[in-house]
């Protein structure tokens, strides 16, 4: 049975302004011990699908519509409240893209740290402590027996960013996820991070959902990878394949933007158009407007993920029968 | 979020968003309209009276509402509608004077010690500091028992207490207008100082200090009433409601009428004036939105 | 933290001494002096009274010489109880204010704090309108009005209190009542905004996201945050209690210090005046200081440098 394995996860905002559909019809698995990477552009839905399943969108406005999301055999999205408390931090821990304002500014680290091994009954104060002080040491934070009393502003972006890692896997979880984790970082510290993910996934062997909105990221972590837009996932493959081979638009899209692999001098290729608003309803594929492949077709027909390659699928419509060739 | 679409609906100004949110506010617009009506009620009730405020009737005395005296009459038998309605010209009349001189050397402190920054700007907001640990009311006591009988004195000492949150609020207003760009455009253009202030940094401005403003007469008003009160505010014969509540609890036990209808008036002004100051607040403050 | 303390404290001295002046010239500027309502007093015992008070010195000597005593702790005679020392009529009547001032304090946290946590984690409901209607209240309705309203209500109608005195425990109640309900409003909306704000922020939801319960998030990971606009009003919030004591003290005619200050006013009673004017200011500006050590005490980022 997958560890996780989530089907038509379907969330929306009911605003002043309209209703906005951050997340239509998701679908992705995840196995034990697996890195799974959700790539996309900062309004793609990535985010706010992770934090609906653990239940942290706030219910006015935001409400889960539809789809299932099967824990370990537990659907999240139709547990109670109580219930969903015992798994987070306990069995699914998570971190957050800025540390500083991620972690409370008014309790010391050790305060924060051994939190979720006294709200999930793990070990009493003393214990806690001692296990808080290894855990501390083990993410590589310096001189830990001093500074597990200090105060996260003491801290540098980096080492806040251990403190949380630290945090979410101390009670031990099967599923780690990292919302954006990188991103409010320096790049050289960057690596570090993601090394230190790497590390404790292979150590402890803890599932791993990395989100990005950077490809570099998640190549170097992920096994495999999916891509949305939108609220939807539009391709979904294992990390290798996805950036030798995309099979949508959008991912090559995505691959060519990065400054990094555009030839010095020339003018920076970016995606036309912008993303659409999510309060409007659409037809067809979403990205048609910016695309240039884009077809009659592809605004008037429905879209849906579907497999194009062993394990790999494709929301094109033309790249589904076989119409282009993306790369 | 996504913004894409609003681009192309026509833009709304600060002030129409500000405005729509406003109206929006039940509560808000409750107090504003309850507002008018008393003010209304107390410029223009006095005019259409039959009973001025001054006619006594000793052989009266005080009487409970009747048809005659819609709110009864004082122990010296004068109508206490006209009374309720007199006072609250002057308690208006007092809060909005007192807060026009506040809001004055506010705005005026406040702008110069902003637009200028440095060293003007530290001793300005230094002495703002050092005067906010004086214990205003006190001296006010003090000014109005020594000085005494004084109108215009009252208000300007009254005033003379609130200016100096104005001030700050408008000095953090200033610093924060300057840095932004539209103001170096402006410098950039060659516009002299004084045009820069007057013509780009006050209508900004004035955003944070009209809620101010609206929070500061109430609490204006409560000043005079307690400075009535203790009888170092308006004199007899003029009344205030201060004066009035006054009067009204020496009655309490026989007449009970005078108290409850001036205090109820003065309460809910108060009321009328904090939700409208609250809901400009919350309209304007795009940040604060509490949805 | 220390130097910060320091610097507070030294701050404060210039502000005492002018408090000090401003209220010394004040009650010069008054016409009326201890004698004002004796009228066929003889000559010479006209001027050994004035002698006594030391009224026959130029200004400036009269300013030195109360200076002086002042930083012996010593506030002069009063002018109409001449047997009696303004440190003497201080010491009696203050017990009954700080006891008074107490209570209301102390209602006032208790009811405005409870109504603002509500009102915040129920944002939106019943119980918020209710809260903040209740707070609004508070604040709309100054002392003097419901003071009166309530001894109205509960002494005279249902006669369940006296109206005045301070002789039993019962007296407590009405007046501290008063006093501390309005401030109840003030410090409940404080606290509203400030939860709030605190709940918004993005630590709030790594809370949750480690398991913790609504309680938990509540009083473990917000208050800190969010009772800071309650702890900075602290200050304001006790001056105004002083303040309004006066008028509470008058209405239900306790012996303390605010009616000392009322009656003395009236009475051209310079002295005694400047004495409870200056020990109020004092006081004022002291407990001001302590709140804003207490709030930068509370903020980690501030305290640990």
């Amino acid at each position: 049975m997958a560890l996780l394995e989530v089907s038509g996860l379907r969330t929306a905002f009911h605003t002043r302004d309209g209703v906005v559909r951050a997340v239509q019809d998701v679908s992705f698995r995840l196995e034990r011990g697996d890195t799974l990477g959700i790539v996309g552009e900062s309004g793609s839905g990535k985010s706010v699908a992770c934090l609906s399943l653990l239940g942290l969108i706030p219910q006015p406005p935001g409400r889960i519509e539809a789809g299932k999301a099967l824990f370990d055999g537990e659907d999240l999205l139709r547990s109670p409240e109580h219930a969903l408390r015992r798994i987070r931090g306990r069995r699914i821990g998570m971190i957050f893209q800025d540390p500083m304002t991620s972690l409370n500014p008014y309790l010391t680290v050790e305060e924060q740290l051994v939190e979720p091994l006294l709200i999930h009954g793990i070990a009493g104060r003393e214990a806690a402590a001692a296990t808080a002080l290894a855990a501390l040491k083990e993410v590589g934070v310096p001189d830990a027996e001093a500074r597990i009393r200090d105060y996260p502003h003491q801290f540098s972006g980096g080492m806040r960013q251990r403190v949380m890692i630290a945090m979410a896997l101390i009670a031990k979880p099967d599923l780690l996820i990292a919302d954006e984790p990188t991103t409010a970082l320096d790049v050289t510290v960057q690596a570090q991070i993601l090394e230190l993910i790497e590390h404790e996934q292979s150590e402890r062997r803890v599932a791993v959902i990395l989100i990005s909105h950077d490809l570099a990221v998640v190549a170097e972590v992920c096994d495999h990878v999916i891509v949305m837009y939108a609220g939807r996932v539009v391709e979904s493959a294992p990390a290798a394949t996805l950036f030798r081979a995309p099979r949508h638009p959008y991912t090559r899209a995505l691959q060519l933007s990065r400054p990094a692999l555009q030839a010095a001098g020339s003018e920076l290729y970016t995606i036309p158009g912008m993303p659409p608003d999510l309060a409007r309803p659409m037809s067809g594929c979403a990205f048609a407007p910016r695309c240039e492949f884009a077809t009659g077709d592809c605004t008037r027909s429905e879209v849906r993920l579907e497999g194009v390659a062993p394990e790999h699928a494709s929301a094109c419509l033309r790249a589904q029968r076989g119409e282009i060739r993306v790369t | 979020m996504l913004e894409a679409a609003q681009a192309a609906e026509p833009g709304r100004s600060l002030w129409q968003d500000a405005w729509a949110r406003l109206r929006r506010n039940r509560m808000a617009v409750f107090g504003g309209a309850a507002l008018i009506v008393i003010a209304g009620l107390s410029f223009f009730g006095p005019l259409l009276l039959s009973h001025s405020y001054e006619a006594q009737n000793l052989v009266l005395g005080a009487a409970p509402p009747s048809g005659e005296h819609l709110l009864g009459t004082d122990k010296l038998g004068r109508d206490q509608l006209a009374r309720v309605l007199y006072g609250g010209r002057v308690s208006l009349l007092v809060g909005l004077a007192a807060t026009a001189v506040s809001l004055t050397i506010g705005l005026l402190w406040g702008c110069t010690a902003g637009y200028l920054g440095g060293r003007v700007d530290a001793v300005m907001m230094r002495t703002v500091d050092i005067l906010y640990a004086l214990p205003f009311t006190i001296f006010v006591i003090l000014l109005m028992t020594v000085f005494g009988r004084n109108f215009i004195l009252l208000f300007v000492a009254i005033g003379a207490v609130e200016w100096l949150t104005m001030a700050r609020i408008v000095r953090g207003q200033v610093l924060a207008l300057k840095r932004q760009e539209f103001i170096e455009a402006a410098i950039a253009l060659g516009l002299r100082k004084r045009r820069i202030i007057v013509r780009h940094m006050i209508p900004n401005v004035l955003g944070p200090v009209a809620v101010y403003t609206t929070l500061t007469i109430p609490a204006v008003m409560l000043l005079e009433a307690f400075l009535s009160f203790l009888g170092l505010g308006v004199q007899p014969p003029m009344s205030s409601w201060g004066l009035l509540i006054k009067e009204g609890a020496e009655m309490m036990e026989e007449a009970p009428w005078l108290l409850l209808y001036p205090a109820a008036f003065f309460t809910l002004t108060l009321f009328s004036l904090n939700f409208l100051g609250d809901g400009l607040r919350d309209a304007l403050d795009v940040r604060a939105s509490k949805d | 933290m220390l130097q910060f303390i320091a610097r507070r404290v030294l701050g404060t001295i210039p502000v005492l001494f002018i408090v000090a002046t401003i209220t010394f010239f004040m009650m010069k500027a008054v016409p009326g002096g201890p004698l004002d309502t004796e009228k066929n007093v003889p000559a010479e015992i006209r001027q050994q009274i004035e002698a006594f008070y030391g009224l026959d010195l130029p200004l400036w000597q009269q300013y030195a010489s109360y200076m002086g005593n002042l930083l012996r702790g010593d506030l002069g005679p009063s002018f109409k109880h001449a047997n009696r020392s303004v440190n003497e009529l201080i010491a009696a009547a203050l017990p009954v204010s700080l006891e008074l001032g107490g209570i209301a304090l102390a209602i006032a946290l208790a009811i405005g704090v409870t109504l603002g946590i509500a009102a915040a984690v129920r944002q939106n409901t019943w119980i918020d309108y209710l809260a903040s209607s209740s707070a609004m209240v508070g604040i709309c309705m100054p002392t003097f009005v419901l003071g009166p309203l309530l001894v109205l209500a509960f002494a005279l109608h249902l006669e369940q209190f006296n109206a005045s005195g301070w002789d039993f425990p019962r007296d407590r109640v009405l007046p501290a009542l008063t006093l501390g309900l309005v401030y109840a409003g003030y410090i409940a909306r404080l606290t509203r905004g400030g939860m709030l704000e605190v709940l918004s922020q993005d630590f709030i939801r790594t809370a949750r996201a480690k398991g913790a319960s609504e309680a938990r998030v509540v009083f473990i990971h917000a208050l800190r945050g969010g009772l800071l606009p309650v702890v900075s009003f602290l200050g304001p919030a006790i001056a105004g209690i002083l303040t309004g004591s006066f008028v509470i003290e008058t209405i239900f005619n306790i012996p303390g210090l605010g009616k000392h200050f009322v009656t003395s006013v009236f009475n051209r009673d310079a002295t005694l005046t400047i004495g409870t004017a200056l020990f109020y200011a004092t006081l004022i500006v002291l407990l001001n200081l302590a709140a804003d050590i207490a709030q930068t005490w509370l903020n980690p980022k501030q305290r640990v440098q």
